[in-house]
């Protein structure tokens, strides 16, 4: 009987959790005023059911880069659908540096949508293909043209196929609802990953981007889960006594650096995924906890409070030669490395509160990104140039966002629930 | 009491997740999920037999202590002077029932990062415990469960409601 009931109210909450989950959406609270001006024209089309507008698709990427000021419709001068229709004279006038154009055609079941960049000052042609897709493909074929103009311009790869996964959570003590969801960089096509009225926290993605590993205390005890995206199937890594928290995956996806406190105090452990074997990194009666690896595969990054304080500290993936790296402020945690291992993203403690700060490894330098009091959990686009991170907007958890350069932010209101414990995938293309 | 043990089976079955796969059509569901119940199960049948003690009316620790909840200072894990008497008569009753086993859930407030969090409230949860063994109870019957800052008593952003969230409760 009491299976019974446990089966219906599974199979209730899986059938609402297929219902479509409100999109996060981005608004931009500080502009970058050495943004470069990009125009981009509405793409022509003879066919007016087109479901989406992919020039503004592009346009919305290009501009939550933080790295392109795209002019608003009603500057554009003219309406150019192709190469051959631009006056570049036009272009110059209105100020604008870059210039995209394009067209949307019905082909077969779906759209052939073909598109060009010009650099108007230079007054040629810097781009210029087609692209295919279904009606459900056309915000990723968007995507992918945006991600060509960005590195076309940039030199810097783009990131806007990617995916951020985070966590809603409502309620008090024990009357909440937590879910664990993914979407696209820019808020759309949500999918609800797990619900649970216990908490979920603590997402990670597997290198390869088809898994997720998180914490989740629905047994009534934490324990780490990996599941599979596409298939939702998934395996409990680790339910030791105590604190099962914070996984991390090695770059080549075969380990799982977390922190277990099954033997006393949290330490950091490195699982070895297929044989489930388990090597211990540190041994001490603080906490060690939030570990890392390095992008190189060669390092861990973890916080430890071995000196009073949490603090972070690099060592070896033997867990040899610990080295604390950070000495300014007295609250220093939740490292993670920049992709390009130069620097670490980390939460750290000043009179304001908690903000998202940046510390480079070669001059020691630490930069303060956020200026707002409730920072936490920094996630960082696989191309270095943005970080999601969760913050408190009145009396709600949101994501907010900003560039590597501080000089761009952008929060991403929800309509419901606290936002939380972002994690942005890796390239997916 | 009844109804305790029943609310209880239900907590434990609705706390378990959803897994969803939407994209391919449904999801799977992980068979571990059964613990879940479980825990539930256990916890309530301890407090059914410590109910068949109160009955029979001879043991003044027979009824588990109303207080089962005690607060920490900022970044404290020590034990303030006020909850001793709170922590001497839990002491006390699990002593007296040696067949009753408790939880110690460790809180923490929301400042800070969340997995530090959970390893702050296992400190304050851990020095309960050594409290009441140093009293005599057998660590056996105690577990200690840290949930961080993820279940907060109280919303907000204000001293009033971290000193409200810095706690361990008693779940017997």
């Amino acid at each position: 009987m009491k299976r019974l009931v446990a089966l219906a109210g599974t199979l209730m909450l899986l059938m609402v959790s297929c219902l479509a989950h409100a999109d996060l959406t981005i608004e931009i609270t500080k502009g970058n005023d050495q943004a470069m001006p990009i125009a981009v024209v509405p793409f022509k089309t003879d066919d007016p059911s087109v479901p989406e507008d992919v020039a503004q698709v592009i346009s919305d990427d290009l501009e939550h880069s933080g790295q392109f000021a795209p002019l608003s419709r009603s500057n554009l001068i003219a309406q150019p659908g192709s190469g051959e229709q631009i006056n570049y004279r036009d272009w110059r006038m209105v100020k604008s540096n870059y210039l995209v154009v394009g067209h949307v055609q019905q082909e077969g079941n779906g759209y052939r949508i073909s598109y060009e960049l010009h650099d108007v000052y230079g007054e040629k042609r810097m781009l210029g293909e087609y692209v295919e897709g279904s009606r459900d493909q056309l915000r990723a074929r968007a995507h992918y043209i945006a991600d060509q103009i960005f590195e076309k311009i940039t030199g810097i790869r783009g990131a806007f196929q990617t995916r951020i996964a985070y966590v809603t959570a409502r309620g008090v003590e024990n009357n909440q609802h937590f879910a664990l969801y993914v979407a696209d960089q820019d808020g759309h096509n949500t999918q609800q990953v797990l619900t649970s009225n216990q908490p979920i926290l603590s997402p990670a993605w597997s290198p390869d981007g088809q898994k997720l590993a998180y914490v989740s205390f629905e047994s009534g005890r934490p324990a780490i889960y990996v599941q599979q995206l596409s298939s939702g199937k998934r395996v409990k890594l680790t339910s030791f006594k105590g604190i099962n928290g914070a996984p991390a995956w090695s770059p080549d996806g075969r380990k799982m650096a977390m922190a277990l406190s099954k033997d006393g105090t949290p330490d950091i452990y490195v699982m070895d995924i297929a044989s489930r074997n388990l090597q211990r990194l540190t041994n001490s009666a603080s906490i060690n906890t939030e570990p890392d690896f390095s992008p190189d595969g060669r390092s861990i990054l973890f916080t430890s409070d071995r000196s009073g304080q949490p603090q972070l500290y690099q060592m070896d993936i033997g867990g040899n030669q610990p080295k604390r790296l950070t000495f300014t402020g007295s609250y220093n945690a939740g490292g993670h490395y920049a992709p390009d291992g130069k620097s670490a993203y980390m939460v750290t403690r000043t009179d304001k509160g908690f903000q998202i700060a940046r510390q480079d490894f070669d001059t020691g330098r630490v930069t303060v990104l956020t200026d707002t009091r409730w920072d936490e959990a920094p996630a960082i686009a696989p191309n270095g140039t943005m970080v999601v991170y969760a913050t408190q907007q009145g009396a709600r958890g949101v994501l907010g966002a900003v560039s590597a350069d501080g000089r761009s932010s952008f929060v991403l209101p929800s309509p419901e629930g606290n936002v939380r414990e972002p994690s942005w995938s890796p390239f997916l293309n | 009491m009844q109804f305790t043990t029943y609310a209880k089976t239900m907590a434990a079955a609705l706390s378990l997740a959803v897994v969803a796969g939407c994209s391919s059509g449904g999801g799977t569901q992980d068979g571990s999920d059964a613990s879940g119940m479980n825990s539930g199960n256990a916890g309530a049948s301890s407090q059914g037999m410590n109910s068949g003690r109160g009955a029979s009316g001879q043991n003044m620790n027979a009824q588990v202590p109303d207080v089962r909840t005690i607060y920490f200072d900022f970044d404290k894990d020590t034990i303030r002077p006020e909850f001793e008497s709170v922590l001497n008569q839990h002491a006390a009753y699990l002593q007296a029932n040696p067949g009753t086993n408790v939880v110690l859930e460790g809180h923490a407030d929301e400042r800070g990062t969340r997995e530090y969090n959970l390893a702050l409230g296992e400190r304050r949860a851990n020095s309960v415990k050594q409290y009441l063994t140093i009293q005599g109870v057998p660590a056996s019957q105690i577990e200690v469960v840290s949930y961080g800052e993820e279940r907060p008593a109280v919303e907000g952003h204000s001293e009033q409601a971290y000193s409200q969230n810095r706690r361990v409760v008693f779940d017997y």
